[in-house]
């Protein structure tokens, strides 16, 4: 059964802040952004949470393919920060996007690959034909505490992917994933900020999964990386998509459309879903994307997407990646710590 | 005193040992160790483990014992020692070793030391280690080890005309030499630039200027010198083990440019293995910053004191010239688990004397020097060996 993308929409709220203004808070030097290869990272606003943020993802893939949201038979969000700890963030989206009340939904936690695995879940009810439509979201407003280095990179966004059998944008060929138990990075119950292991979370955690993932999935299908005109791998921060890729035997120019975290940081349930959206945005029918996420604790899927003449009707029809990223309004850290809820009262 | 011997030596691979624990690479060293020795575990009367801090590092203390179990040997009830001189730790046990065999009270004994610091994040580690130092007068007040062996740096700057550049070149030699040991943590060249261009931690030490957080263990047997022969080729004597200790501050010492601690070690060393420093054909010295790799070619006497810097500039200390030292990589790029490396240093002048030392070999090596310190020269130990 062919099943994949029959839409997609992102959102990334307007605000930014530089890791220069970031570094000069906590006397960290200019080459802290140049070694992460992150130049900006998104904020979002007062009022936005990963609710909006999946909220504004979802209709934006909605309005790209003018899909009635009445045939949507599942939502699930991926998120490791969905606004309540119990009450879903997946019921909250389906009410504001008109959906009916007939679907099934389910928030997903795994840290920055959430996304990837609501995807594969939507995939299954699909190809199986229990639903007609499937909605997943990665939607993130992460968490770095106050001068971690997790503060430089943790960013806000949200990517929503309409996944059926007809129309189809582009056709998923596989998906390939490995799960380990790794711990990395992780936030426990009550705690506001994540804590994580250092240089740990290189190469025993990204590398080590995501290599496994995408050489499992290219073995699966026969594929080797020149037969993908594309890459996105999952980032958090500049400097580990472009190894990764050359680990593989990927080239810079594959990656390059869909490399968005130098200019929003990383966000996490979202990042590699934005990359992909960056991907879309440009792509031609025809064309072969090869993707890989990555989440703490630990685990990659990988998947292979063929791009269908359908893209190129349903491409603007909703506003673009660079579109988002485009438009920004700077904060300095006192209004960035305002907005983030940094500063309790 | 019996003379003693080195039989057989082993070491792990030294670097971020993620999929390892404490117990696997104890184990690891160990029987690398025990069958180059070609001894069986039944032969071993006694061990010796030098451990700073596995409390810290791992929450396992009772290394003596562990080390025992891990190998096999828990039902032999052997006695199984853990000593701990911070650092220098390695060195310890090798000299606790020496003396168990040299007294005659054992005959076959094993030096191991062994260090897990990769478990916990980097600010954890630099607390564990700054343990080292005198917590209540020196860590209190907001040094850390970089800052000490800066104070001594910007000394033996001011006081010798000693320059950044030359102490950049002992981590440029050392990474070289990294390069041809394949236990070493680091397999990459660096420039005078790329250590001036680092990080700065406490100035003027840069990032480059420091020896790594490192997993690892080592382990070399022993034996009395008269039986060595039924066990190895090429038995290594140890003809030079010393210790001394001096103030645990660095502010309550005669002078910050000299280790008194290293000074005497030496001497005594040097006196015991009837020989001159300059009769040395290869040192492994401790580098853990690349001003202490300066402060030590100069207190063993390779050196006249204010001299290492401008000796390392013009390459004395390299390989290939008269006195190479740290083969290995040194703490700096061979990596420094902190436990472990006074063995690994033991196991790198094994293999340069027996002529097994690949790449980095150094033509004629018959005698050899291990230079090993704790904190910031609170201990020192030195042995001589020979072939």
């Amino acid at each position: 059964m062919v099943s994949g993308i029959v839409s997609y929409g992102v959102y990334i709220p307007r605000f930014r802040i530089r890791l220069d203004e970031i570094a000069r808070v906590w006397g960290d030097g200019e080459e802290v952004a140049e070694g992460l290869r992150v130049f900006e990272k998104s904020v979002p606003d007062l009022d936005e949470d990963a609710v909006t943020i999946a909220v504004e993802a979802a209709r934006n893939a909605l309005q790209r393919a003018n899909v009635d949201p009445h045939r949507i038979g599942a939502i699930y969000a991926g998120s490791e920060s969905h606004p309540y700890a119990v009450k879903p963030t997946g019921t909250i989206v389906g009410q504001a996007v008109c959906s009916s009340s007939s679907f099934t939904a389910a928030d997903f936690e795994f840290a920055c690959k959430a996304g990837t695995a609501a995807v594969q879940a939507c995939l299954g009810l699909v190809s199986s034909k229990m639903i007609d439509l499937g909605l997943a979201i990665g939607t993130d407003v992460s968490q770095g505490a106050p001068g971690d280095m997790l503060e430089y990179t943790a960013a806000a966004g949200g990517a929503a992917y309409l996944i059926g059998r007809e129309d189809l944008a582009a056709e998923i060929e596989g998906f390939y994933s490995f799960t380990t138990d790794t711990p990395d990075f992780w936030r426990r119950e009550g705690m506001p900020y994540p804590e994580h292991s250092g240089r740990f979370t290189g190469e025993p955690a990204y590398f080590k999964h995501v290599v496994s993932a995408a050489r499992g999935l290219m073995e699966r299908l026969g594929t080797k990386p020149d037969d993908y005109d594309y890459a996105v791998f999952h980032q958090p921060n500049g400097k580990f998509p472009v190894r990764v890729a050359d680990m593989l035997g990927f080239s810079k120019k594959q990656i390059e459309p869909g490399m968005i975290v130098p200019m929003i940081g990383n966000t996490y349930s979202a990042s590699s879903l934005i990359g992909l959206a960056a991907t879309l945005d440009i792509a031609k029918p025809g064309d072969r994307i090869f993707v890989t996420s990555f989440g703490s604790g630990a685990g990659s899927d990988a998947f292979s997407i063929a791009v269908k003449d359908r893209i190129e009707e349903i491409r603007c029809q909703a506003p673009s990646v660079q579109d988002y990223i485009g438009s920004a309004e700077y904060l300095d850290y006192a209004m960035y710590a305002k907005h983030k809820g940094k500063l309790r009262i | 005193m019996r003379s003693v011997s080195i039989i057989g030596v082993g070491c792990t691979k030294f670097g971020e040992r993620w999929d390892v624990s404490l117990r696997d690479m104890i184990g690891e060293a160990g029987v690398l160790a025990i069958e180059d020795a070609e001894i069986a575990g039944e032969q071993i009367d006694a061990l010796f483990v030098g451990n700073m801090s596995g409390g810290r590092f791992v929450e396992q203390e009772h290394i003596g014992a562990l080390i025992a179990d891990c190998a096999g040997l828990s039902r032999m009830h052997i006695p199984s020692t853990r000593v701990e001189a911070a650092c220098a730790s390695g060195g310890l046990a090798l000299r606790q070793a020496v003396l168990a065999v040299a007294s005659g009270y054992h005959d076959i004994v094993i030096a191991a030391g062994v260090e897990k610091m990769t478990d916990v994040s980097s600010g954890t580690a630099a607390d564990a280690l700054a343990a080292a130092a005198d917590r209540e007068w020196e860590c209190f007040f907001g040094a850390t080890f970089p800052a000490l062996y800066a104070m001594m740096a910007r000394l033996h700057m001011r006081r010798f005309g000693t320059t950044h550049d030359q102490m950049a070149q002992v981590a440029v030699k050392n990474h070289h030499h990294a390069c041809y040991n394949p236990i070493a943590q680091y397999h990459m060249e660096i420039s005078i630039e790329d250590v001036n261009r680092s990080s700065l931690v406490a100035d003027p030490l840069r990032i480059l200027d420091c020896s790594p957080i490192s997993d690892g263990a080592a382990a070399v047997v022993l034996a009395p010198t008269e039986t060595a022969r039924r066990f190895a080729d090429t038995p290594i004597r140890i003809v030079g083990s010393a210790q001394a200790s001096d103030t645990l501050a660095l502010h309550d010492r005669r002078d910050l440019t000299t280790l008194d601690a290293t000074v005497h070690a030496g001497r005594a060393a040097f006196a015991q293995a009837g020989i001159e420093p300059r009769q040395v054909d290869v040192a492994e010295v401790h580098d853990c910053f690349t001003i202490a790799e300066i402060l030590a070619i100069e207190d063993l006497g390779f050196v006249e004191k204010g001299q290492g810097g401008k000796a390392t500039e013009e390459g004395l200390t390299a390989l290939g010239s008269s006195l190479p030292v740290n083969t290995s990589g040194g703490l700096k790029a061979c990596g420094h688990p902190v436990g472990a490396t006074g063995i690994k240093q033991a196991y790198e002048i094994v293999l340069q004397l027996r002529g097994e030392a690949g790449k980095r070999q150094v033509d004629e090596a018959d005698i050899g020097l291990i230079h090993n310190v704790g904190g910031s020269g609170g201990t020192a130990l030195v042995h001589i060996l020979a072939r």
